[in-house]
């Protein structure tokens, strides 16, 4: 039982990431309709956008303070969100009435230009860097279980940000002009919604929630480097899939039920070393067997 | 037409197999690079049988390619030492075609499921059976389990290579040509159309995926026993990439460009060695700058589906 609360508690933490960089690649999806594989580099930015801003803040604020890591996150966020919206500008906008196979190569592309300028040692380098302690770091210990103050804290503001994404998109007016586009892009331009300005936003809203995400992803893992990115931003967009692509709520959805997954999978013993594996079988199962995901619908194709 | 492309085949055959008996006569640095171009171009030409021809986007080759080559190495690891000298070139033809067909067989589980999906979910869920393959392999201690295999036996000559880039070119330009192969462009061109004309989309498809998968576990293979040794990283998700750009900078569907491009893009990296550090800057940029400037590959001369 505690086994089971434990790996509860690592599941949820892991999701909630998960879950952050999931909104991302859906947004994106809804409005676009393509997979945009930069997206897991640029939480490896906000990663390293973080490192280097950490070390500011705390001779301002004093280290691992919780203003100073306020001002770290949301610095990161807005460098993030400057670079999606010239990633989309630079890449994607000049593509935009082209196949969707060229865009989806256009970002493989993008991607791997960033992480191989990353590795170059004048950039980042490749070897792994210690990322630097944001919050005041504490143990919780119940009984046999126990909780670092920092899942709590990735929990909690996940939630906060769950939630702020969703007034977005329901209750604004720009989040309406989101969903139009989203629904027919011609129509929603002739309605006066001025297409690239929402796109834009779009990649600047996801991509500051991928700094979010990947500084919280930084805060448990190891260390950073600039392949970092990868792993964490494939996940997420199984969840994103998983929860039906497209889909907000679902997106937060399926990184919650994969990071579960993930936990209580990689934490039996002998399954340890398929860690990897388990997130694409999920996912080639879910596609397999509800093509739309969890919460997506089905559509049919019109002739 | 038939008879011009047996023309061609015998000639790439012979041609193969004659160089390859003047090769001690080659620098070793350089006859390692053309083994390695007859091998990208039987993975480029049978990636573009799927993503060409068919129209099918799979990002998973590399995979196929790990099964191949596991499967033929680990063989002559166990049986290659037993044999005498003059049964190796069978043994090694029996290793690489039996590697291919358990490829083919990877490449049937794969794509009877994945292929009811379409673009981008069947680009992720390629990608995603290409990663299952490689940790697979990963965890199992019989092939190597993170190391790989090495002191594999080094089988494959000019001569090897450069046959079966000549064969491979030859049955996907023959399949494509050939009534039958009329089905795989019919699927390309419009699914729902070709599902009209009483053509069965899934069963193209799948065919065209097996066939694809077989050559490429031949061709990892003979990239096995050509390094000497294989480990799990070899087979990630950029060796997949590395074949798609391949293929998309050929021009899908088009043969002569794609080998066109198999050659370049082998080569090129191996000029860029003076500035290493910026080499995959350099390739990450051509492949953005192509697809904003020549989506359609750079070399399309050629008709369209016709080899």
């Amino acid at each position: 039982m505690d086994w089971f609360l434990q790996q509860l508690i690592n599941g949820l933490a892991l999701g909630a990431i998960y879950a952050l960089i999931a909104l991302g690649y859906t947004m994106v999806y809804g409005v676009l309709r393509f997979i945009n594989f930069a997206h897991s580099d640029v939480l490896m930015l906000g990663a390293f956008a973080a490192f280097y801003i950490a070390p500011m803040t705390a001779k301002m604020f004093g280290p691992a303070t919780v203003s100073g890591a306020l001002v770290v996150i949301l610095l990161s966020a807005a460098i993030c969100a400057v670079i999606g919206m010239t990633i989309e500008y630079l890449a994607y906008r000049p593509l935009r009435k082209r196949p969707r196979l060229t865009v989806l190569i256009t970002a493989i592309g993008v991607s791997l230009f960033i992480e191989f300028t990353g590795q170059h040692e004048k950039v980042f380098g490749a070897a792994t860097k210690s990322f630097p302690t944001l919050l005041p770091k504490k143990e919780i210990i119940v009984g046999a279980l126990r909780c670092s103050s920092n899942d709590l804290v990735v929990v909690g503001l996940t939630g906060v940000l769950l939630v702020a994404m969703w007034f977005i998109v329901q209750r604004t007016k720009i989040g309406m002009a989101m969903r139009a586009v989203s629904f027919n892009e011609q129509a929603a331009s002739l309605m006066g919604v001025n297409v690239n300005a929402i796109i834009s936003f779009t990649f600047a809203l996801g991509s500051a929630l991928a700094a979010v995400g990947g500084i919280f992803y930084s805060m448990r893992a190891p260390g950073i480097e600039p392949l970092m990115g990868v792993q964490p931003g494939l996940r997420a967009f199984i969840a994103a899939v998983l929860g039906g692509i497209g889909n907000l709520p679902g997106a937060a959805l399926g990184g919650v039920v994969l990071g579960l997954i993930e936990t209580f999978f990689g934490g039996m013993p002998g399954l340890s070393n398929y860690r990897d594996a388990i997130a694409f079988a999920l996912l080639i199962l879910i596609l397999l067997f509800r093509p739309a995901g969890l919460l997506g619908k089905m559509q049919t194709e019109k002739v | 037409m038939r008879g011009r492309e047996k023309l061609f085949l015998l000639i790439g055959i012979i041609a193969a197999i004659g160089i390859s008996y003047a090769a001690p006569a080659f620098n070793r640095y350089y006859l390692g690079i053309a083994i390695d171009v007859g091998i990208n171009i039987i993975l480029a030409v049978s990636l573009n049988l799927i993503n060409g021809h068919t129209g099918q986007f799979s990002l998973g080759h590399a995979g196929f390619m790990a099964v191949g080559g596991y499967i033929s190495a680990k063989l002559t690891l166990v049986y290659g030492a037993t044999l005498p000298a003059a049964a190796q070139p069978f043994f090694f033809a029996g290793v690489l075609l039996l590697g291919g067909l358990v490829a083919a067989l990877a490449g049937l589980a794969v794509g009877v499921p994945s292929l009811r999906l379409k673009g981008d979910y069947l680009a992720i869920v390629t990608l995603g059976f290409g990663e299952i393959i490689r940790v697979i392999f990963q965890t199992s201690d019989t092939f190597g389990a993170a190391t790989g295999l090495t002191g594999i036996p080094k089988l494959t000559t000019f001569g090897w290579a450069w046959a079966l880039a000549a064969i491979t070119v030859y049955v996907v330009a023959c399949l494509v040509n050939s009534t039958y192969g009329r089905g795989f462009i019919a699927v390309h061109d419009d699914e729902i159309a070709a599902g009209a004309m009483g053509i069965n989309p899934v069963r193209y498809k799948v065919t065209a995926f097996v066939i694809g998968a077989f050559f490429a576990g031949i061709a990892g293979g003979l990239y096995a026993h050509h390094k000497a040794v294989i480990s799990p990283g070899g087979f990630d998700f950029l060796k997949s990439i590395e074949i798609v750009v391949m293929v998309i900078l050929g021009g899908m569907g088009r043969t002569v460009g794609v080998i066109l491009a198999a050659i370049i893009l082998t080569i090129l990296p191996e000029l860029l060695r003076g500035v290493a550090e910026y080499r995959m800057i350099i390739y990450s940029l051509l492949i953005i700058g192509l697809m904003l400037t020549r989506p359609q590959g750079l070399f399309t001369f050629g008709k369209k589906g016709a080899a």
